[in-house]
């Protein structure tokens, strides 16, 4: 049988795990961005680091950790920008976004050897996942984890009443930091898994769904990684079963889940 | 001299601004003012749009930072300040998202997030916290609700809930009965009055509403600024701080009775 042979293979079972860990990160970090009004950021890091790893390839470096601190840096691009243009706060990633993809092609162009590879991050490629990509997104799920456990009251603080959070003595600008590094974190790390391309939409599509079905913020929490933990693993069982690609799989599986949720709560959060 | 360094002692000066100065880009918003509150001080503040009200809030509580001059809470110059659990401050409404997936237990509760928590787990304690202070707000039956969900006016009593939960000595409300029908403006004036009298709180509270400022404060504003203008009221005045005193110490009685003739009068037979 298909399944049994897929589950059995190495490659699969690689996937598996890598797909497990960024189904809890990549929620957990993008609740706070949709909750923020932030949610094209996951996109504008993607797509910034993808730069980084084209120069990663391009110098010979372990391309994740050159589109990390592509995406490190663009986070705090971003929040310079978005405090330049307070009341347009989308313009910064806007900006930063196609600065990304500029720089991404002008290095696409200068090695052109690479190009295979380069698609691999671009749309995902999670049956290649080696040592190295399974020991970063471990160590980079233990670092998301450990600062939601411990900091999570102060996060909530800070999205829901930013203003709030400052009066009552929060360090707000070391918590903004704070958010841009673990999202930069979590999407560098997850490029392998869905793609850059494709990114976002594991940050923001579970905090879609939670909006719909939680009542509290800690429903919230895990309704966002039950419901990528479903999409991440049933996406990688059927992708691998038709021999669809994972990543579109994934996030198509994810949309899907959105549009149930929708069509069987017609009306229920209207938020009036 | 002697009433004098009491009345230091027993009405502390909870806020002070000195020669504050404030623009937007060309637009000078506030200019040179002088304004103090002590303890127990209700202050009502009243200006017309863009007289600089929620300005000189956001610059007391640290939100902003004058152009010139000082500002001190408690003594101590705001960029310094550390203690914010002393201060409950509630924003002027709609600063948040009425989709915000949070109940309104979870909002009370983070009131109580603050600096000096970090790490700090919310416990039993901070559980009975919550509960008192949704029991002071009359909305214990709502604490399961979604903040959204609710009215203006119990989202208004959430957010005074989540300012209490800490005990403050000094409430700071921008505009709390906006978008708010009258009846339940005048509840709200109310219980706000309530705590001025019985719980020792101060009150800085910027209004639109001619009508409650007047009705509590008086008719004359004792300090104007541009078009800002406050409005005052000491709870009881002196004669509480005396009363509190009273209770406290023999010592303290014993200055009061020298410095105070009409005291010594009454517990003359004691002196």
């Amino acid at each position: 049988m298909r399944l049994l042979e897929i589950l059995g293979s190495e490659f699969f079972q690689r996937a598996l795990i890598g797909g497990v860990l960024i189904g809890i990160t990549a929620p957990l970090i993008g609740i706070f961005l949709v909750l923020r009004r932030l949610s094209m950021i996951g996109d504008t890091l993607s797509h910034v680091s993808i730069a980084g790893v084209a120069l990663g390839f391009l110098v010979g470096v372990y391309p994740v950790a050159v589109g990390l601190l592509f995406a490190i840096a663009a986070s705090f691009a971003i929040e310079k920008l978005r405090k330049a243009y307070k009341t347009y706060a989308e313009l910064s990633i806007a900006i930063i976004m196609s600065g990304g993809v500029a720089l991404a092609s002008i290095l696409f162009t200068l090695g052109k050897g690479f190009n295979v590879n380069v698609n691999g991050y671009l749309f995902g490629s999670i049956y290649t996942l080696g040592n190295i990509d399974l020991v970063t997104i471990a160590i980079v799920t233990v670092v998301v984890l450990i600062a939601m456990r411990t900091q999570v009251k102060e996060l909530f603080l800070l999205t829901f009443d930013e203003d709030a959070a400052a009066v009552s003595g929060l360090p707000v600008r070391f918590y903004n930091v704070m958010i841009s590094v673990l999202t930069a974190l979590v999407i560098s790390a997850s490029i392998k898994i869905v793609g850059a391309l494709l990114v976002s939409a594991l940050l923001t599509i579970p905090a879609a769904c939670s909006l719909i079905i939680a009542r509290s913020f800690r429903q919230t929490i895990f309704a966002v990684v039950i419901i990528g933990e479903l999409a991440v693993v049933f996406g990688l069982l059927i992708a691998g079963v038709w021999n669809l690609a994972p990543g579109g799989t994934i996030v198509l599986l994810l949309i899907a889940i959105l549009l149930v949720l929708i069509l069987f709560k017609p009306g229920l959060r209207t938020g009036s | 001299m002697l009433q004098n360094q009491m009345g230091d002692a027993c009405h502390q000066d909870i806020i002070s601004l000195e020669g504050v100065t404030f623009s937007y880009q060309q637009q000078r918003v506030i200019t040179d003012l002088d304004f103090s509150v002590k303890e127990r001080d209700f202050v009502g503040l009243i200006g017309s749009n863009g007289a600089g009200k929620t300005t000189l809030l956001r610059m007391i509580v640290g939100l902003l930072k004058p152009e010139s001059g000082v500002i001190r809470l408690f003594g101590e110059p705001v960029s310094r300040f550390k203690a914010w659990d002393r201060i409950g401050y509630v924003p002027q409404k709609n600063s948040f998202n009425p989709l915000f997936p949070a109940t309104v237990r979870e909002v009370v509760l983070s009131g109580l997030y603050g600096r000096n928590k970090i790490f700090r787990s919310i416990g039993k304690a901070d559980q009975i916290k919550c509960e008192d202070a949704l029991h002071a707000m009359n909305i214990e039956d709502l604490a399961g609700k979604r903040i959204g969900q609710l009215s203006g006016g119990q989202q208004q009593r959430v957010f005074l809930a989540r300012a209490l939960i800490n005990n403050p000595s000094l409430l700071i409300l921008d505009e709390p009965t906006v978008g708010i029908d009258t009846e339940t403006q005048e509840g709200f004036f109310h219980m706000i009055k309530h705590m001025h009298q019985h719980h020792n709180i101060t009150f800085l509270m910027v209004s639109h509403d001619m009508d409650m400022i007047r009705s509590y404060l008086g008719e004359r504003p004792v300090a104007e600024s541009g078009k800002l203008k406050f409005y005052k009221k000491h709870s009881h005045e002196l004669q509480d701080c005396v009363e509190n005193d009273l209770t406290h110490s023999l010592r303290g009685l014993r200055q009061q009775m020298e410095s105070r003739k009409e005291v010594v009068a009454v517990v003359g037979d004691i002196g």
